[in-house]
This record gives structure tokens, sequence and C-alpha cells, in this order.
């Protein structure tokens, strides 16, 4: 009794300890050297031995124990530094108040973040033009800012199913693949412009929104998430087995192109820039789409905002708090999830239709279930319901592997025979891990509210849920 | 006797007639008819396990009944004599030139939210944590808004109509935020007040309908005396101001005994008592079924505990 009472009052808490921001050395220690034994038990066969072929054409094993020893005191150390330098951090962000009025900086910051965004996405086209010049400036735009922004509307587009009514939705690329397949073919058989068939293939995307949405959205949290998945790989398997209409794994070639209001993008007397009297460019027309497609993007950043506010956007929320409290209010549950995921479709319908006269060419390849993944982690990334956060995220994510394509000056680090773009997808995840633990609600994960009676507070992510489905 | 029955009838909002229902082998409510009245504060007591959960979530639709008939009147009281037909008819409502008749247990939960006008509170509270208090209070109002923003066309595209009735539901929102003491927190997250507060904003959220029948389940469950003595005084105003029916489960009798007009004592799925408050209070089985002594030892039982 009395050694129980003794030992307690000798010893000062673990817990207590840590929660003041401490680091407990010993065990800091011993954390790091079990993660390196471990990973010296995981990668003695996988790095520690290799097999190549000698000049005999026989099998030799042949022994890396220098590169072992590397991998794994680095994985040791990496475990050191996390308990010492990032635990104590991410404790002491866990005790924070949790409703906050921001900081005078915050409040600056947050009231110009948007329009210097948009300004600078306006101008960016010119900016490039100035600094790398007209020939090299096609790259800059198209693989940039035009991959860039078409995500950015992706992702603003799966917000609304997932960010903010909560449905997790892994098949996202089907309404994207659909807007692009009834672009394509609509403008070959039919003849008709892009502006006509732009809103068309929207409606044709959320009407199979709201088609697979109507059995599917009755299941809920990962039910749902595995039939949408299911759905997002029907609609490529059919695209590819029903080759009489959509020619297959062949694709759908010689997609109209888009035009200046009638005034097409080519080299003839009538092209654009003949009747704009400039010398033949190929970049006219990529400024051309890149307006067009930062159009719709703020077309939908504008309209989710719009919903928000919107009794109809404030039910989408709503049901990602707590479906049962909404029918307890009235609130027609089914016909609310279908919305969102009819408009959510909508904007992958616009986007897909963009994508189809973008390229030109279309085919399965482009609407598999990395695609939904790729989207799905742009709004995660971002945080969930954010508007401001999924840009960023979109803009890291895919400007971010876009720039790692190009990484020769790698080369002069780990010498000539290493190929960056075999580690893009490597330092890509390794980099979206780093991002989820320092902020694992995402960027910006904080909730603004859609009405104010008196004074404007943002919402810390502990509260806020994420959806049940 | 035919005639008291109908000038009561008269007065009766909802009318539970031999409600069953079953979860497999269990019988959780056993052929349960009371009436609650129109006007009036009905509390629902028993013992934990008796089925009073499951009699709200029949009322108001997340329960299908295994038998029984729900009905509830719109108007006045001439719609009762649509009844017999209206159970005939297999239709979920009916409505003539003096109101509208409403079988509950025909109709899913949202459609007695929306429709019959049933409003309901949880026993483990459900608010939306992540939304502020005021737009908790303004997803209550969804379907007026929702028919004023023109199913979102019009709102979307800026029409003033729906400035207006946004503008209408904010000052109904202040209203019961003074009301409920809250007025100062309205921008504050849901989830960071504290318990009491909470209870009182399920109440006002369920009030925001525009209910015709108020159902609390353990609205003072956690509440200190002070917040109970609160309590007590938002349901008389709810009765007295808003005339509104209130149906109550409650555990604290101080609060039952004080401000219902009418107690339903429930006791394994079986009504056992059915009264005013004074003659519930000093009935045997109720005692007996609270105290959990077989009837005829109650007398026994009460001089142990010093009654
Ligand atoms: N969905 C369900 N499935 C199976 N059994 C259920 C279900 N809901 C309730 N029950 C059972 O029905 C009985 C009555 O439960 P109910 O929740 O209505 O009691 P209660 O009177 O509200 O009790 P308390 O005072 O503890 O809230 C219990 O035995 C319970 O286990
Ligand atoms: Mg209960």
């Amino acid at each position: 009794m009395t050694a129980l009472a003794n030992s307690a009052g000798e010893n000062p808490r673990p817990h207590q300890a840590l929660a003041h921001g401490r680091v407990d050395a010993m065990a800091a220690l011993r954390d790091a050297g079990i993660t390196a034994a471990i990973a010296f038990g995981l990668f003695l066969p996988l790095i520690g031995f290799q097999t190549t072929v000698n000049g005999e054409n026989a099998l030799i094993l042949i022994t890396r124990w220098p590169l072992l020893l590397a991998v794994v005191a680095a994985v040791g150390i990496g475990r050191l530094g996390y308990s010492v330098l990032l635990e104590p951090r991410l404790r002491q962000r866990a005790m924070r108040p949790i409703a906050t009025t921001p900081s005078a900086l915050r409040t600056f910051v947050g009231q110009w973040f948007v329009p210097f965004g948009i300004a600078f996405v306006a101008a960016y086209p010119a900016l490039v033009l100035a600094t790398v010049g007209f020939s090299r400036s096609v790259k800059w735009i198209d693989n940039f800012g035009i991959q860039i922004l078409i995500y950015v509307m992706l992702g603003w587009g799966l917000n609304i199913v997932v960010g903010l009514a909560g449905l997790l939705d892994l098949g996202y690329v089907a309404f994207y693949a659909v807007g692009a397949y009834s672009y394509a073919l609509l403008a070959k058989t039919l003849d008709l412009s892009f502006w006509v068939l732009l809103p068309i293939s929207g409606i044709l995307a959320s009407f199979w929104g709201i088609l697979l949405g109507f059995p599917v959205l009755r299941l809920r949290g990962d039910y749902l998430a595995i039939v949408t998945l299911a759905f997002g790989e029907i609609i490529r398997l059919v695209i590819i087995n029903f080759t009489a209409l959509t020619n297959g794994y062949a694709g759908i070639g010689g997609i109209p192109r888009p035009s200046f209001f009638g005034i097409p993008f080519n080299a003839d007397d009538n092209g654009f820039a003949a009747v704009f009297g400039l010398p033949f460019s190929p970049v006219y027309r990529v400024i051309f789409l890149y307006y067009v497609i930062l159009a719709l993007a703020l077309l939908t950043a504008f309209v989710t905002v719009r919903l928000r506010r919107l009794p109809v956007g404030r039910a989408w929320e709503a049901l990602r708090e707590d479906e049962i409290a909404c029918r307890s209010l009235g609130i027609n549950t089914t016909n609310t999830k279908l919305t969102a995921f009819a408009m959510g479709a909508m904007f992958a319908g616009f986007a897909g239709s963009f994508f189809a006269t973008r390229q030109g060419f279309i085919s399965p390849e482009s609407f598999t279930f990395l695609e939904s993944a790729t989207i799905l982690s742009i709004v995660v990334l971002g945080g969930m319901g954010s508007q401001v956060g999924v840009a960023i995220a979109a803009i890291v994510m895919i400007g971010g592997t876009e720039i790692m394509r190009d990484l020769d000056f790698l080369k002069k680090i780990f010498g000539q025979t290493f190929d960056p773009t075999q580690y893009r997808m490597l330092i890509f995840g390794f980099a979206m891990v780093l991002i989820m633990v320092w902020r694992p609600r995402g960027l910006i994960s904080t909730r603004a509210p859609s009405v104010v009676l008196k004074e404007r507070k943002s919402i810390s992510a502990d509260l806020v849920k994420e959806g049940h489905g | 006797m035919t005639e008291k029955n109908e000038s009561s009838a008269a007065e009766t909002l909802l009318r539970v007639e031999h409600l069953t229902m079953r979860f497999g082998g269990l019988l959780a409510i056993d052929d349960l008819s009371f009436d609650v009245g129109e006007g009036a504060i009905t509390a629902l007591i028993g013992p934990n396990g008796a089925g009073k959960t499951t009699v709200f979530n029949c009322i108001t639709g997340f329960y299908k009944p295994s038998s029984g008939r729900l009905a509830l009147r719109h108007g006045d009281g001439t719609v009762w004599n649509e009844l017999a037909m209206l159970t005939d008819s297999g239709a979920r409502s009916v409505t003539t030139g003096n109101g509208a008749l409403f079988l509950l247990e025909r109709m899913p939960d949202y459609l007695v939210a929306q429709r019959a006008r049933v409003a309901r509170t949880f026993q483990n509270i459900r608010l939306f944590p992540g939304m502020t208090v005021l737009e908790n209070l303004l997803v209550a109002q969804h379907n007026r808004l929702m028919l004023a923003s023109g199913y979102t066309l019009l709102g979307v595209l800026g029409f003033p109509s729906y400035a207006h009735a946004e503008r209408s539901a904010i000052d109904k929102a202040r209203d019961w935020l003074d009301r409920i003491g809250l007025a100062a927190r309205a921008d504050d997250p849901a989830g960071d007040l504290p318990y009491g507060a909470q209870r009182r904003l399920e109440i006002a959220r369920a009030m925001c309908t525009d209910p015709v029948l108020l159902c609390l389940d353990e609205p003072a469950a956690g509440l200190n005396p002070r917040e109970s003595a609160e309590l007590n005084a938002l349901l008389l105003a709810i009765r007295d101001e808003f005339r509104i029916a209130v149906l109550l489960i409650e555990h604290d009798m101080t609060v039952v005994m004080e401000i219902s007009d009418h107690i339903v004592v429930l006791d394994y799925g079986v009504k056992i008592a059915d009264g005013v408050p004074d003659a519930v209070r000093n009935d045997d089985k109720v005692i007996a079924a609270y105290l959990g002594v077989a009837e005829d030892q109650v007398g026994e039982a009460e001089a142990e505990v010093g009654l």
C-alpha cells in the first residue's frame, strides 16, 4: 500500500511531462531504436541483397551493406527527429482552444488572398509571355496553367459532394468521362459548337449523376465509397467495350477544336492570327483555352459560394453533420444528397467537355481510378469544404508533379544514371504523408460560417464532422 | 358516454391507438393507446427501457410500428370525422376545409416533420456541432427558405424575394436566441456550447420548424437545478404563448409533476397509468414500477425508503 503510494509520488506521470511539450529522451531513443530495427528487418532482403547477371550470364548475389546501413540510419534518425521536433508541437496544437477569432494578420491575408489570387491567375498568361518569351510559353500556360485549372475545377466540383455534403465519392472521374465523351460524340456527329455542347455535356453528366445516385445514395459511409468506386469502373469499362459508339481503347480523335467565336485557330487566311494581323502561333489557342477554363473554374467557385449561403447548401452541410437531425427537421435527405451529387457531376461534365476540346483526342486511359484518387486527394489535402484550400492543393499536387517531370538537377547529386521521373510518385507520396501529419484536416481546416449575426468567427475542424455518406 | 368521448376527441391533437412495436422477439411496446391534448403538456414517463423513446420514434416516423394507428389533426376537431374514411382509403393524409388529418405511421420521417409538423429533440443531443448556433436555427427553417429561393434557382440568380425570406428567418432565429438566452453566442459553433445550452438550442431549433406538436426526449437530463427551472419556464411559455402541444419524456419528477397537464406511465411497453399528475403520483402500480417491487408490497417498500 505504502510502496504503491510512494512510487506513484516519486515518478512524475509520463503523460504530464509530455503534455507540457517536454521530451522524454529515453523514450525517444527507444522508439528510434525499435523503428530502426524494424527497418533493418524489412530492408535486409529488399536492399541488403541484390541479384544481378555477371559476365558469364549467371545469376549472382551481391550485398549492399553501406546502402542498407544508410537507409536504416535514415529511418532511425527520422523517427528520432519526429519524437523530438514534431511530436511535442503536435501535442501542443491538440490543446489549443477550439473557437478562435482570427488575428489581424490572418484576417488581412484572408481578405486579400482571394482577390489577389484571381488577379494573378488572370494575368498569368501575360506574365508568362513576358518572362519566358513566345516560343516557350506554350508549355507554361498549357502544362501548368490549363492543367492545374482543370484540376482546380474538378476539385471544386467534388468538394460539393465530399466536402460539403460529406458523401465519399470515389468514382467522380466517371462524370468527367461522361462530359468528355458527350462532347466528343455530339461535336463529331451533330457539328455543334463548344458553347452549345458545354451545357449539354454538363446536363448529361448530372443526369448520370442522378441516375447512379438514386440506388447508391441509400448506402452510407464505406459502402457508398465502394459502390461509387465500382460505378466509376463500370462507366470506364462500358466506354472500353461499347466500341460501336466509343471506339473502345483506340479512343476518339479529331474532336473539333475550339474557335474564337467562329474564327478558327489555324494558319489559314481566315484563321485567328491572319484575321487579327498577327504572325501565326499556337500560343493564341492555348491562351484562349486558358481563359475558357479559368472562366469555367470561376463559375464553379461562384456557384458554390452562392449555394453555400442558400438553404440547399446549408442542408448539405447539415447532412454532413447529422443526417438524422436533418430528417427530424423535415429535410428530404435523399433529394438533398441527389442535388449535391448532380451538382458535382455537372461541373465534372463541364470540365470533361473542356478536356475533350483541349486534347482533341480522348480515350479510356484518361479516366482511370487514379484520376478519381487524385481529385479526391486534392479535396482532402486542401481541407474538405474549403475552396481556397482545394485550389492551393491542386496547384501543389498537379504543379508539383509537373515540375518533377524535369528534375534534371537531381542528376548532379545522384549521378547520371539517376532518373528523377521514376521517383516522382515516391516524392509525391512522401510529401502527402508529411502534409497529412502536419495538417491532418487539410491545408485550410477551419470552416467559415455561411451566415453571420454579429461577428465572423472561424470554426475549428475539431467540431466539424466529416460525414458518413 | 358517447358524448363525453366526442367532446374530448375535439380537443385531442394526437391519438395513439393500439400501438405495438416489435424488435425481433422483443415486444418493446404492447398495445399502447393514449391521447395528446391540444395546447397541453403530456408527459410520458416510465423506468429505463420502458419503451418511451420507441414511442417517439414511431410518432416521428423513424420507426415503422408493427401495428397500430397514429392520427394527428390540424385545424378544428371536425376533421376527426374523416378518420375512418382515411384509414380505409390507404392514403397518408386528408385535407378538408376545416383542417387536415394525418396518419403518421404511413409517413416517412421527414414528411412527419414537414407536412404533419411534428418536431422532436433527441435523448442524446443531435445538433449540427460544426455549424453556428444561428445556422442551426436556419437549417430548421429549410423548407420555407427552399420555397423562397425558388428551389435554389432564384436564389443563385440573386432574386430579392429570397433575401427577404432569409432576413425574416434570421429575425425568427434571433427571437428564439433571446428567449433561450443565447443571443450573444449566435456566431459560435453549436458544438462549443455548454451542455444545458445545447439542450435549449435543440428545443429552439425544433420550434423553428413551426410545429403543432413538440416531442422532447428527456430535455432536463444533465441540467442543474437552475437550468431545470429555466427549462420549465420555457416549456410553459411554449404551451401558453405559442399554444403548441408538448409531449415530454422525462425522468426528473420535479419537472414532470410541476408542468404536465397529463401523464402517461409506461412499464415494459405496457401502459400502467394515465391521468392528471396527482392521480398518477399516488397510483400503486406506478410506485411499484418505479421502486421495482410487486404491487402488494408497495406499503412496505414505501416505509423502507421513508415515503
Ligand atoms: N432499434 C432497436 N432495435 C432493437 N431493440 C430496440 C431498438 N430500439 C429500442 N429497442 C429496445 O426497446 C426497448 C425500449 O427501449 P427505449 O429506448 O424505447 O426505452 P426508453 O424508455 O426510452 O428508455 P430510457 O429511459 O433508458 O431512455 C429496450 O429494451 C431497447 O433495447
Ligand atoms: Mg429513451
